[in-house]
């Protein structure tokens, strides 16, 4: 094993084009647990701690730039109101110590359909920022970055830089169930963000999918029953059998297997809990927003 | 490989590392440094909290040589950094030093062992409220616990319970480890 | 001088401080909050190699070969053994019987056995060189339950047994079966009203004590071995290496390193003997460290249980019969299977007077991990079972389930279904009254004026409710738990107590072989001295080989036999001091001859008060040391066709009420709060008392929502061997504990004491169960309860 410890994120492009089986590290979260227990010996290890510019993040005026290493306990301090539905998810991560160290790169990278970034980046919309030496940068819709079982849409020379995650524009909600309650990794998740701009709903479902993924029937249901019954507009509240049918769209969209965390049947049930009871906090709090609007108007 | 980092106030240097040892490896085995704990190397426990940078993390899941350069502070370090952070750089440093460390042989122990000994006000507080039985996890709990009070001089119950979310306890229920840091925030508090 | 067992009282040092009463610090405190007390897997030695253990990948199958040639040329390795490479003729271990080999040999019995050992210079060398040996396996059918272990054609997972249960058991895979029968259940069935069947299940629960096996074999001299290792008794585990290595038992040396818990988990022997093979072998020392993944298969768990039990109660709500049959599942290797038989079918009737009563209990073997030891040892899933019982009683008689426990509580003189009279206080009834009487913890406890603070929810961090579908739950349940070792076991301590004057003060050292696993037994030790030698200094010397053996720390019983070791040795060290006084200082003042004489503060004094002088001059230039064994009062084997016989030497009792709160929905569970009641007859040590019935009920609470190790029933492999996915409670799922202490003296005690290590783990499993069963209408008749049994998506 080798030990590769670029000073700069050129010299860290420029190490994984030429050795592109070294396995990027940074939070270690993965990786480590990964050695320590003798499931993998990589050829080499590509520290990425000593690069700078993965721990910034920039607030844009539609995204947030947010750096493949910034900390999870940073994005929950810091970024609570731009990108609140990923702040609750970090706030869900493992432990305060995980928090400290792992990033959203390294939940990309290992691209577990458990890891908790996952649904919350789906819901808001986001693009992934990667870069090679030879090709430069490219930005991969966040829909297209998940391609199998721990597999994501990273060329063997490209490295994670980045993450632009859409602003929020709405409320946004994130729900995992674990059997413990707290330092657990998700039986299955959910994220959902309004988006009154475009008068759309988004949807993110965690570990109950061979990938992450998004549950766009339901999605689109929802989307036309709120223009129908312009509830964007008149600030109702959604009427139970609409929060039902979004809930059973939901699980339908669940692909789950049964393992030592959960049944299938179970991921399925719970994903269509959480789906309403998201949809209810982010729908009270949209109203709550719009008559607070209307009161100051 | 070879690694330099400050451990406790003092530059320390690993050779042969392998590149695959953790931190928390070389602490314990290189270093002589066996107080940071080795229960899961997994993250899932809490045991090898360090603060790294300042920032408490797994020790067990830094990967040795992403510790070059930087600075470390272990449980057999925590009083001192207790004492600097109260009175600011003229203290001194002490630590552990490798031959201490490794001069280990079954002594007894008896109303004076350690006496004299001084010990950070998270330490004394473990003590006194009981919060020690096998006192593996206790390491670990104390560095995240110093971590806490650092931040929060008055945690409430359920900011105490968050912040030691990632500290498993196996042997007290926990009960008399959330005493230990109420005892502790309420003795910074009046100042004792 | 007192002989063994007979009744006491405190006649001494009550002036000195520090005695027995007192909630006093750990000694070993400053050193565990420093980081310098030294666990097992702290050892270091200079030039030491890394052993590392290569373990069967499938469950049940021969060993077609081995090939360690590729491993032995690997740089660094310094050796490699398999089962050809021991040395003797010894080469099976076992507690009671002697059938876990060393190393496998022509077969393996169960996922992650030993197969072959490598010691190299650094971990990793060793672990790639363990890699490179090359096991050929041929898969057997694998026995996995009761069915498949006593089907007619059902493959032996031992041929040939000849231990001393093989004669009576009905099939060679059943390791024990102790049955009880006393009146007459079938006819008592007759009176009843009202009769309650029910079938339950207990998963299997880890120890997960949180510091890994571990240790250090240091080569010696005089071609012997000197081991540091984490055990719960050095002396159980030297007479179970020295024969496998050929050595002599003086000459396997054996010191207590730290212990990082121990539950049960550290009776059987893990990484002893492969450390003292390649130490010798190698003529270096040799440190061998689990890792968490290894630890899993490193030692024993719970038995996972299936529980069928069937009472009946007149409509006055007195209970008029039991049946039950507990199948417990060994695993692969005997253990403390036998032993936890006689206690699942002695205690299977639970703290109630129920005087006929029909008791089967067996062990299995199976292709199953091998189960032992835990914390609550077989008492712990008939308590599950029987309490679930008695809420069913109560709610078909329309009686409150607490009334109706009281109603049938047991209380000293009660007769057990095993003949035997309970001889001191049995304060069931009280401990229920008082655990009702506690007040409840306040409603809707996570709402405040800024909002729902999830941490107090189920669900906690991971925000899945904000209220929403949670509903309260309250439960109750009580236990009855042995202490000490039964059934005939020779159950003894032994304390060496010297006294001598250093540096112008008296100074007692209390040296015996008592594992210190976290309970406190080194600072209930110091106590006793104090007490009974009215010294303040008092040396805990290291527990090792060199005196002899305390006996296990585990069936809640070092407290009580080596504590009775200390103060009875104390004891004939205060008469040999008392001598030497008389004889230097008797003609100076007539009390040294007539008035019974204290040891107080240090001073002699009258027991009128008056001093007759300092113990430092008496002690001038002479020192005092004594090594004596002890021993509680004698049991006896239970009868293997009736079960009947003095088996116990004393019961310990706890009760506990939960308050829950479960989102019904989602299935998940926040415990609100778990108090207890516990009589403890005498707390030596009130702060630690406390600490152990708290640790004790949180580990309770973790097997009833999350904790089991889960095994592929068609492989018999362990599927979640990490901290990943065997979840033990953090401090955000351990509720508040109140704790309410009751001490009612056990007479043929010491100081009156009880044990109390294990009570409290029994009981707080059904109680939480109660609550949720409360809170949800289901039955649940499983433990842990998973989210999966509470949403109807299993």
């Amino acid at each position: 094993m080798d030990f590769l410890r670029p000073a700069s994120w050129e010299e860290a492009l420029a190490a994984k084009a030429e050795h592109p089986t070294a396995v990027p590290i940074a939070g270690g979260t993965d990786v480590m647990v990964e050695i320590n227990f003798d499931h993998r010996r990589p050829e080499y290890l590509l520290d990425l701690n000593r690069v700078g510019d993965l721990y910034e993040w920039e607030v844009g005026e539609e995204t947030v730039r947010l750096g493949a290493s910034v900390p999870y306990t940073r994005i929950m301090e810091n970024l609570r109101a731009e990108l609140p539905g990923l702040a609750l998810a970090s706030h869900t991560v493992a432990s305060p110590q995980i928090r400290n160290r792992g990033g959203v790169g390294g939940n990309l990278g290992t691209a577990s359909p458990a890891g908790d970034a996952h649904p919350a980046l789906l819901a808001a919309g986001a693009e992934v920022e990667v870069e090679s030496a030879a090709r430069g940068t490219r930005l991969i819709p966040i829909d297209d970055f998940y391609t199998g079982v721990k597999r994501n849409a990273l060329q063997p020379d490209e490295l994670i830089r980045a993450v632009h995650v859409a602003k929020a524009d709405g409320p946004q909600q994130y729900s995992k169930v674990g059997t413990r309650n707290a330092m657990v990794i998700a039986v299955c998740a959910f994220g959902l963000a309004l988006h009154p701009g475009t008068r759309t709903v988004r949807t993110g479902i965690g570990s109950a999918a061979p990938t992450p993924v998004r549950a766009r029937a339901a999605e689109e249901f929802l989307n036309a029953a709120l223009e129908e019954g312009g509830f964007w507009d008149n600030g109702k509240i959604i009427t139970p059998s609409v929060a039902k049918q979004f809930a059973d769209l939901c699980s339908a969209a669940c692909n789950p297997i049964d393992d030592v965390r959960g049944t299938a049947s179970y991921r399925r049930h719970a994903v269509g809990v959480m789906a309403r009871r998201t949809l209810t906090w982010t729908w009270e709090s949209y109203r709550g927003t719009r008559r607070a609007s209307e009161g100051a108007a | 490989m070879r690694v330099n980092f400050t451990v406790n106030g003092r530059p320390q240097e690993a050779d042969d590392v392998w590149e695959g040892e953790s931190l928390l490896y070389v602490l314990r085995e290189r270093l002589g440094l066996p107080g940071s704990k080795n229960a899961c190397e997994q993250g899932e426990c809490g045991s090898c909290t360090v603060r790294l940078d300042g920032v408490p993390v797994c020790s067990c899941l830094v990967a040795a040589g992403q510790a070059e350069g930087r600075e470390v502070v272990t449980v057999e370090g925590l009083a001192d950094f207790a004492k600097q952070r109260t009175c600011g750089d003229s203290c001194g440093t002490a630590g552990t030093s490798l031959d201490e460390a490794r001069q280990w042989a079954a002594k007894g122990t008896d109303s004076q062992t350690g006496e004299g000994t001084e010990l950070s006000p998270i330490q004394q507080a473990f003590i006194d409220a009981g919060a020690v039985q096998c006192g593996f996890c206790t390491p670990g709990l104390l560095v995240a616990s110093d971590e806490l009070l650092e931040r929060n001089s008055n945690p409430s119950d359920a900011d105490i319970r968050e912040a030691l979310s990632g500290n498993l306890c196996r042997c007290t229920g926990y009960e008399k480890i959330m005493d230990a840091v109420r005892l502790a925030a309420a003795r910074q508090s009046e100042g004792v | 001088m007192p002989t063994n067992g007979a009744p006491t009282k405190i006649t001494q040092g009550s002036q000195t401080k520090g005695g027995i009463g007192e909630s006093t610090l750990r000694p070993d405190g400053t050193l565990k909050v420093t980081g310098e007390f030294a666990y097992s897997s702290d050892m270091w030695h200079e030039d030491m190699l890394w052993g590392q253990i290569l373990r069967s990948t499938v469950a049940h199958a021969e060993i077609v070969s081995i090939d360690t040639s590729e491993a032995l040329a690997t740089a660094g390795v310094y050796a490699v053994m398999t089962y050809d490479d021991l040395p003797t003729e010894v080469k099976n271990y076992g507690l009671e019987i002697q059938d876990t080999p060393v190393l496998a040999h022509g077969k393996v019995r169960h996922h992650g056995e030993p197969v072959a050992i490598v010691a190299a210079d650094h971990p990793e060398t060793a672990r790639r060189a363990a890699a490179k040996i090359k096991v050929e396996y041929k898969e057997l059918p694998v026995i996995t339950d009761e069915a498949s272990a006593t089907a007619p054609d059902a493959i032996l997972v031992h041929e040939g047994r000849d231990d001393h249960h093989a004669g009576h058991v009905p099939h060679p895979n059943i390791v024990h079966r102790q049955p009880i029968v006393r009146g007459d259940a079938d006819e008592a069935a007759r009176r009843a009203d009202v009769i309650v069947k029910g079938d339950y299940t207990f998963g299997m629960q880890d120890q997960a004590f949180l510091g890994p096996e571990s240790g250090l074999a240091v080569p010696e001299e005089d071609g012997g071995v000197h081991l540091y290792i984490a055990t719960q008794w050095l002396h159980s585990d030297l007479r179970q290496i020295a024969p496998v290595l050929g050595l002599p038992e003086e000459k396997v040396r054996m010191t207590l390193a730290g212990v990082g818990g121990a539950f049960g988990g550290r009776e059987d022997l893990s990484m002893q003997i492969h450390a003292c093979l390649l130490a010798l072998r190698t003529g270096k020392p040799v440190k061998i460290v689990y890792n968490r993944f290894e630890s899993f298969f490193g030692h024993v768990h719970r038995h996972p249980a299936k529980l069928h039990y069937e009472h009946g109660a007149t409509k006055d709500g007195k209970l008029t019969h039991m049946k039950c049959r507990i199948v417990l599942d060994g695993g692969a290797y005997a253990s403390a299977s036998p032993a936890v038989v006689g206690n699942a079918s002695s205690l299977s009737v639970g703290p109630y007077v129920i005087d006929d009563v029909d008791i089967e209990a067996i062990a299995l073997y199976t292709n199953n991990p091998p189960c032992g030891a835990m914390r609550g040892f077989g008492a712990v899933q008939a308590c599950f079972a029987y309490e679930a019982q008695m809420d069913k009683l109560a709610e078909k008689l329309g009686m409150d389930p607490v009334e109706f426990r009281r109603l049938n509580a047991m209380e000293q003189g009660t007769i057990m279904p095993t003949g035997q009279p309970v001889d001191s206080p049995a304060p069931v009834a009280e401990l229920l009254r008082r655990i009702k009487a506690m007040p409840m913890p306040p409603e809707r406890q996570w709402e405040s004026s800024e909002g729902s603070d999830v941490r107090q929810l189920p669900g906690g961090l991971s925000n899945t409710t904000h209220g929403e579908g949670v509903v309260r739950g309250v439960g109750y349940a009580v236990g009855i738990k042995n202490v000490g070792f039964s059934e005939g076991f020779d159950d003894y301590s032994t304390a060496r107590v010297r006294m001598e004057v250093v540096g112008g003060e008296p100074v007692a050292t209390v040296h015996t072989a008592m594992a210190e696993v976290g309970q406190g037994g080194v600072t209930v030790h110091a106590q006793i001295a104090r007490t009974e030698l009215g010294v303040t200094q008092v040396t805990i010397h290291p527990a090792d080989t060199q005196v002899g053996s305390a006996g296990s720390t585990s069936a809640s019983r070092q407290t009580y036999v080596t504590g009775g070791a200390v103060k009875n040795a104390c004891e004939v060290v205060r008469e040999k001091v008392l001598e030497i006084g008389r004889r230097k200082f008797g003609s100076y003042h007539p009390a040294w001859a007539t008035a019974e004489l204290l040891l107080e503060g240090g001073k002699v004094v009258t027991d009128g008060g008056e001093v007759l002088g300092d113990l430092a001059d008496v002690l001038e230039g002479e020192a005092v040391e004594v090594e004596e064994e002890w021993r509680h009062r004698p049991t006896e084997p239970f009868d293997l066709r009736t079960g009947q016989g003095n088996g116990h030497v004393q019961y310990s009792f706890a009760a506990h009420r939960a308050v829950v709160e479960v989102d019904t929905e989602l299935g998940l569970v926040k415990v609100v709060e778990l108090a207890c009641a516990q009589d403890v007859g005498k707390a030596l040590n009130p702060l630690s008392v406390v600490g152990q019935i708290q640790g004790g009920t949180t580990q309770g609470l973790g097997v009833a929502v999350m904790e089991e190790i889960i095994v592929d029933p068609k492989t018999a492999k362990v599927r979640n061997p990490s901290f990943t996915d065997y979840l033990i409670p953090t401090i955000l799922d351990t509720p508040t504990i109140p704790v309410d202490v009751l001490e009612l003296a056990d007479e043929h005690a010491p100081y009156g004491l009880r044990g109390i290590g294990e009570a409290p783990t029994l009981s707080s499993t059904p109680a939480v169960l109660a609550a949720i069963r409360n809170a949800t209408g289901l039955e649940l008749n499983r433990t842990p309860v998973r989210p999966e049994h509470l949403t109807g998506t299993a």
